[in-house]
């Protein structure tokens, strides 16, 4: 008798409760005030350095510097900025008027923790010669550096350099909230496979116009076309352009097609005794049917790549790369056959009595770089190269690179990571040998100067020709084979208006969308 | 019974400590550094090199021998503390709590959804006999034999594409649960309609069922009175066993449908070497496991008692 009205208690307050949340649900994102974006992949974490990226394409989080879709430094958090004359020291002048997204304002106080404690993570900022980074008044900080370092602006606008509010960090340096200071706030955060903002008002530049924005991650291509066809979802990137033609016929759809700075390459050891002279490589290189691949497998036409950097990244990229290749009138067999290797019986190649075979590594990550991989063995088997492909984890690239076992790796490099291109070409070529997901085992002294030359070079024309001649170096003797470049595929509906693609991928400019009025 | 249950908690304790030792030798054994894999996880294919293993490898203190990694999760259990994930640095009962609590949801719709659509036609089936039996043996083979995958996709195109009633992907609210339910349930009941349907027809033609209709009973009193019980035993069985195995293996269905569901962080977690995930999400699988394995076990139990006097 006595559990009975405890019971009952129990029985309303769930009642009660229940019909609160049925009330609140009123206040939530519905279909008519979010706009749904649909993309590949997971996000675990909150902490910039690890998966800042979702977070910098949901315009949560920002950086001192930006960049525009050309890859030139433009004023963000930080309005405008100086280098000293010795290029030693940066000093950032901090906009005013700006508030985080747990009510607190920045100040320099608040930007130079962010950046310290980014510096003790992995990623970029760790690497560059920092000195130190001090608060000079309120609105300003400076960096010192040890040496001149062209790349800090660029280092500087990577998602894991973002500044957050000094209240985010719990006392180990791990962020707890992202207080961050974008036009969009988090909402809901709930990993590895739905995050939804919420519009920021107190934001100081353009403040957004739809309430809520989703992201949901869409594991299977697939899935993320069947999303866009139903017009469930507003927005979804990558799509497998075999869907495309179908999509094209939607009249609720605006399809883009957008080059990003990723290129399928393969990572070659030359150091392997079949693979260390510069003709052996260029013979593998002559091998690949990249049209074949770009408009077969991939089907995106002109994609294919002779070359690391795609045209947008100009400085880098060689002009005319087509006719040289045209001029060089000697087929892969013919360059295998002049290093001794001689077809066997079974047409397979041989040279001392041992069989030309290799193994290629590639990661499951990106579901094309295995079909790729394929087309490859396929095509080198016809010149008489017998390839192993293995699929494993993308950690599986440094990781032999470290221990020398990897042989070849069919990779997608972003050279866009870092918005000069010069940081990822430094950690891929910069050192000895090369590094994890660069060169291997291929010393060329001249392209390490070259390289550590751009780090202080500051005048645009010096800048550009020793970056070509260091592209030039890098095609002449291929230590990295590069197959095809990166087409972006993305669907938006026509509900949205104002939709543009950022090549580096670092905002999907939400706060510039609007829904087109019924 | 209450042996019984004794019984299953001494198991359940052996449980949780075998579960959770094997899954840290079988990862432990497994080949790759495990620094890498974490820090791929972590910082994604763009970003993982060889400078961010050593990074997690000294935070995380890889470097400490399997014993001593072994003995604080062992001491960690003890006071109930699963532990972080070495990836996002959560802790674990949060993640799982959040993948469990969807693969349960699924599971038990889809379960109800299918005895819905199993046990009428299972008995039905057995009732009516042919061509009727083997027309729903084809069909049940055809469903059984399409990858669940397929189904999903032929219900998306069906549901949310043509007449646009459901979405596609994606979880929070009710709508999105009935597609990833009902291909399960689909899936689930091509096997178990023919257990009822075997079952049904084994009593139907016992010779105790045959009697009491024969000493006058109408067919609805025979099978209310005699029928059910005695078909509901291998089929509860039957259920319970598709229960727990499906809580666990339904990634093809997470992933299509985007449902964060624990086979499917599970099958992250292996990737990654998140051994304190693998670890939590074993423990409290296995202990589900043991839960409705008692669960069924009673419910039989009550549907027939005799067990008990025998034992």
């Amino acid at each position: 008798m006595i559990v009975m009205p405890s019971l009952k208690r129990i029985i309303s307050g769930v009642l009660v409760i229940g019909a609160l949340s049925g009330t609140a649900a009123f206040a939530q994102p519905t279909q008519s005030n979010t706009l749904s974006i649909s993309a590949a992949f997971e996000f675990t974490s909150l902490d910039p350095s690890k998966n800042g990226f979702v977070y910098s394409r949901m315009q949560v989080l920002e950086t001192l510097l930006d960049v525009d879709d050309s890859g030139l430094l433009m004023p963000a958090l930080a309005e405008r900025w100086e280098v000293s004359e010795d290029a030693k020291s940066w000093s950032f002048h901090l906009r005013e008027g700006v508030r985080f997204h747990d009510g607190a304002s920045m100040d320099a106080d608040s930007v130079v923790n962010s950046l310290s404690l980014a510096q003790a993570k992995h990623g970029a900022l760790r690497n560059a010669p920092i000195e130190s980074i001090q608060a000079l008044d309120r609105n300003m900080v400076v960096i010192h550096l040890s040496r001149p370092y062209t790349l800090l602006g660029a280092v500087l606008a990577n998602y894991a350099n973002g500044i957050l509010s000094p209240a985010a960090y719990g006392k180990d340096g791990e962020v707890l909230a992202l207080s961050a200071t974008g036009p969009y706030q988090l909402y809901q955060f709930a990993p590895p496979h739905k995050l939804v903002v919420e519009k920021f008002d107190g934001y100081w530049g353009k403040k957004a116009s739809i309430p809520y924005a989703s992201y949901l991650t869409g594991h299977r291509t697939e899935s993320r076309v069947l999303q866009a066809r139903s017009g469930q979802v507003d927005i979804v990137f990558g799509l497998d352009p075999a869907s495309l033609p179908s999509l094209k016929r939607l009249p609720s759809l605006d399809l883009y097609s957008n080059a990003i700075p990723r290129t399928i390459v393969l990572k070659v050891n030359s150091g392997h005794p079949f693979l260390k002279e510069v003709s052996a490589r260029q013979a593998l290189s002559l091998a690949i049917n990249r049209q074949g691949i770009a408009n077969g497998i991939l089907r995106t036409p002109n994609a294919e790549a002779e070359q690391l950097m795609p045209a947008s990244l100009s400085n880098w990229h060689l002009d005319g790369m087509s006719v040289r290749r045209g001029a060089q009138e000697v087929s892969a067999e013919d360059l295998l056959a002049s290093l001794g290797w001689k077809k066997n019986a079974k047409g397979q190649l041989e040279r001392d009595g041992k069989r030309f075979e290799l193994t290629l590594i590639t990661y499951a990550d990106r579901p094309e770089l295995t079909t790729v991989a394929t087309a490859i063995q396929a095509q080198w088997q016809a010149i008489g190269i017998t390839t192993k492909v293995e699929v494993t984890n993308s950690s599986a690239i440094p990781m032999g690179h470290q221990d020398g076992s990897l042989e070849v790796a069919l990779i997608a490099r972003n050279y866009g990571f870092i918005a000069d291109p010069l940081g990822v070409m430094l950690s891929d070529f910069g050192s000895n040998g090369g590094g994890d997901w660069g060169a291997m085992n291929w010393n060329n002294a001249e392209l390490s100067q070259l390289l550590l030359s751009l780090e202080h070079t500051s005048d645009p024309k010096q800048y550009r020709e020793i970056a070509q001649r260091s592209a030039q170096l890098i095609y002449n003797e291929r230590p990295m084979i590069p197959v095809t470049f990166y087409v972006q595929q993305t669907s938006v509906n026509k509900r949205v208006k104002g939709f543009r693609f950022d090549p580096f991928e670092r905002s999907f400019f939400l706060n510039e969308m609007e829904f087109v009025k019924p | 019974m209450k042996a019984m249950l004794l019984k299953r908690v001494l198991q359940l304790v052996t449980v949780v400590w075998g579960v959770g030792t094997l899954t840290f030798i079988l990862m432990r054994s497994l080949p790759g550094d495990m620094a890498y894999r974490i820090a791929a996880s972590r910082y994604g294919q763009d970003n993982v090199n060889s400078e961010a293993a050593a990074l997690v490898r000294q935070e995380l203190n890889l470097d400490q021998g399997a014993f001593a990694a072994y003995w604080h999760w062992l001491l960690d259990l003890l006071q109930f503390n699963l532990g972080h994930s070495l990836v996002s640095g959560l802790p674990v009962i949060d993640a799982i709590q959040h993948m469990l609590g969807h693969s349960l949801l699924l599971a038990l719709a889809g379960l109800l959804v299918s005895i819905l659509i199993a046990v009428p036609v299972g008995l039905f089936c057995a009732w009516r006999g042919n061509p009727l039996d083997s027309i729903f043996m084809g069909l049940s083979s055809m469903i059984r034999a399409m990858p669940v995958f397929v189904l999903g996709v032929l219900f998306i195109l069906l549901f949310a594409l043509h007449w646009n009633w459901f979405p596609v992907a994606g979880f929070g609210t009710p709508a999105h649960l009935v597609l990833p339910a009902l291909t399960l349930a689909l899936s689930l009941a091509a096997v178990s309609n023919r257990v009822v349907r075997d079952s049904a027809k084994h009593t139907f033609q016992a010779a105790f069922y045959q009697f009491s209709k024969v000493k006058g009973l109408s067919a609805w009193q025979t099978f209310r009175r005699h029928g059910v019980r005695n078909i509901a035993v291998p089929v509860v069985a039957f259920f319970g066993i598709q229960l727990v195995s499906m809580i666990e293996g339904i990634v093809m269905i997470e992933s299509l449908f985007s449902w964060p569901g624990i086979g499917h962080g599970l099958a992250h977690a292996i990737f990654a070497r998140d051994i304190p995930v693998i670890q939590g999400a074993a423990l409290v699988m296995g202990v589900l496991f043991v839960a409705l394995n008692t669960l069924v076990d009673m419910l039989c139990l009550w549907i027939d008692p005799r067990g008990v006097r025998e034992a």
